[in-house]
């Protein structure tokens, strides 16, 4: 028994070391890929070509003094930070990154994400009210509404690739596309596709739907009232989630650990030598940078925008997409189904 | 290891659900009520219902507490008037409870259930929980499923038929409108003749 705890520990951190890392160098990306957006440098100073910078940002975070606001509710500001990185960090357990390569390989991996992603909400909600702060509260309200409506849209889409896959095991949703890139759900089911990635940024409260930050308008949401490390737990937790959203945006549409060329006479062969884990990496840069394009692009959405484009627009196009992707199976089309 | 974690988390659900009724603040007796849900899905998983404790994560933990937190957290809330009734409440809750324990007492109790001694049967090895449930809840309890869904449909809608209010003078936006909105009909380009200057520097001073 203490065999498998060993084995399972040491999976756990194999797999969330790397995970702070990337979140760690994934603040230094954006700052430098927005500021060559923006015609700037970005961070640049520390270490070379600025690789230290989010070490040291991290250093100095950890010196700061923790300040609780007056009348705050004590145990529950500081549970919150805990409560947002817990789920963050326990989904990871059911992502394959290669074959095999698995923490947890359980049937209902698809809805142990649904739950945990959705447990993510509780961080913000205690946050904001536990602060005793009104722009803390106005965060915390707008982004447990936009979390709660976007994860319906969110839901749906993973029930077409549910649907399309025939399980809900994530190693066995990657294996149902098996194949050169013309194989993989994207194609298939393009409109979830797209509507699982506008509500993922959305689930994770980013730019052009950060209105729960909105720091024109309400300084930094929910998280306001937070201060060192605290403060760099939500922020870990956030870029934890945005991660995720690409991680699992390329296990359901983009094939997972398939090289794009998989099972091609020439180029599958030549590509076989490349491990499972570089691609599925590779697709999941993609869609981070996105993150990051997006950031650097639009501006952001108006509050009722944001509700109008998700209960009005997302959910009726995946309802829809739905009842034809039912269609499809039945009728067999193309080389998915 | 299996018994010791069920009585882990049976006791932590029997504390939070005891300071759920027990706990002065609304917003703090919500999160208790979270905790427990939480708990009975793990003693669900530890059963083997894995599909069952997940989904009460999603629907109850994930959706219906998040909008209750809501709700609690935007109403001023007092405690002590909560208090007051206790008392008048007592007998009739009471009733309530012993009604339920013995409702229990009875099920549990039945030869038919069998659930002392007899237990849950143990599942197969490559038991698909999701896949079980599915099958059946399409095929054997279709029409039972279905007319659930429809009644759960008709609440809905007469849950918003009821709280439906058109109030007179609102100001709200015509979305379309705002759409469609374009250049031609925001934005009016004059073309003006330049005037000569009048009188100058000299003239204003004057």
């Amino acid at each position: 028994m203490f065999e498998t705890l060993f084995w399972t520990f040491s999976k756990i951190w194999a797999v969330l070391i790397p995970l702070f890392i990337g979140v760690a160098y994934f603040t230094y990306f954006e700052r430098r890929v927005i500021g060559h957006m923006q015609d700037r440098r970005g961070p640049n100073r520390v270490g070379y070509k600025g690789l230290l910078q989010p070490f040291a940002d991290a250093l100095k975070l950890l010196f700061k003094e923790i300040t609780v606001p007056t009348h705050a509710n004590r145990v529950l500001f500081l549970l919150a930070p805990a409560l947002s990185i817990g789920p963050a960090v326990a989904v990871w357990a059911v992502i394959p990154f290669a074959d095999g390569w698995v923490v947890a390989d359980i049937n209902a991996g698809l809805l142990y994400i649904l739950a945990m992603t959705s447990l993510g909400v509780y961080g913000i909600i205690v946050a904001g009210w536990a602060s005793n702060s009104k722009y803390a509260l106005l965060g915390t309200l707008r982004a447990s509404a936009q979390v709660v409506s976007y994860e319906i849209a969110m839901g749906f889409a993973l029930v077409g690739v549910l649907m399309a896959a025939g399980t809900m095991n994530l190693s066995g949703i990657v294996e149902a596309q098996a194949g050169p890139f013309w194989n993989w759900f994207w194609l298939p089911l393009l409109p979830l596709f797209l509507v699982y990635w506008i509500s993922g940024v959305a689930e994770t409260n980013r730019a052009p739907f950060d209105v729960a930050e909105g720091e024109s308008e309400i300084v930094a949401g929910f998280h306001v009232e937070y201060s060192g490390m605290a403060f760099a737990v939500f922020f870990l937790a956030e870029y934890a989630n945005m991660i995720l959203i690409c991680v699992i945006a390329a296990i359901m549409f983009l094939g997972g650990w398939y090289s794009p060329f998989h099972g091609l006479p020439v180029l599958g062969p030549a590509l076989d030598w490349v491990p499972g884990i570089v691609w599925l990496l590779l697709k999941a840069c993609f869609f981070a940078f996105c993150y990051l394009w997006f950031r650097a692009t639009f501006p952001r959405y108006r509050y009722d925008q944001i509700m109008r484009l998700g209960w009005k627009v997302l959910i009726p196009v995946t309802v829809v997409w739905l009842v034809v992707l039912t269609v499809l199976i039945y009728a067999g089309v193309g080389p998915w189904f | 290891m299996e018994q010791a974690v069920f009585y882990l988390f049976a006791a932590i659900l029997l504390f939070a659900a005891t300071m759920v009724i027990t706990v002065r603040n609304p917003v703090q007796a919500a999160l208790f009520l979270v905790l427990a849900f939480f708990n009975a899905a793990v003693l669900w998983v530890l059963v083997g219902a894995e599909f069952l404790g997940i989904a009460l994560v999603v629907v109850y933990v994930g959706a219906v507490m998040v909008l209750f937190l809501f709700v609690v957290m935007m109403l001023d809330i007092t405690a002590a008037p909560m208090r007051e009734g206790f008392a008048r409440y007592l007998p009739v809750g009471i009733l309530v409870a012993v009604l339920m324990v013995l409702q229990l007492g009875v099920v549990i109790l039945s030869d038919d259930v069998a659930l002392v001694g007899g237990l849950i049967p143990e599942p197969a090895a490559d038991a698909d929980n999701i896949r079980a449930i599915g099958t059946v809840l399409y095929t054997v309890y279709v029409y039972p499923f279905e007319i659930a869904a429809v009644i759960l449909l008709v609440a809905i809608v007469a849950a918003i038929t009821l709280t439906l209010r058109r109030r007179q003078g609102t100001k709200h936006q015509n979305i379309e409108e705002q759409l469609s909105a374009n250049k031609a009909n925001r934005l009016r380009v004059l073309k003006m003749e330049a005037e000569p200057r009048q009188g100058g520097e000299g003239a204003e001073r004057q």
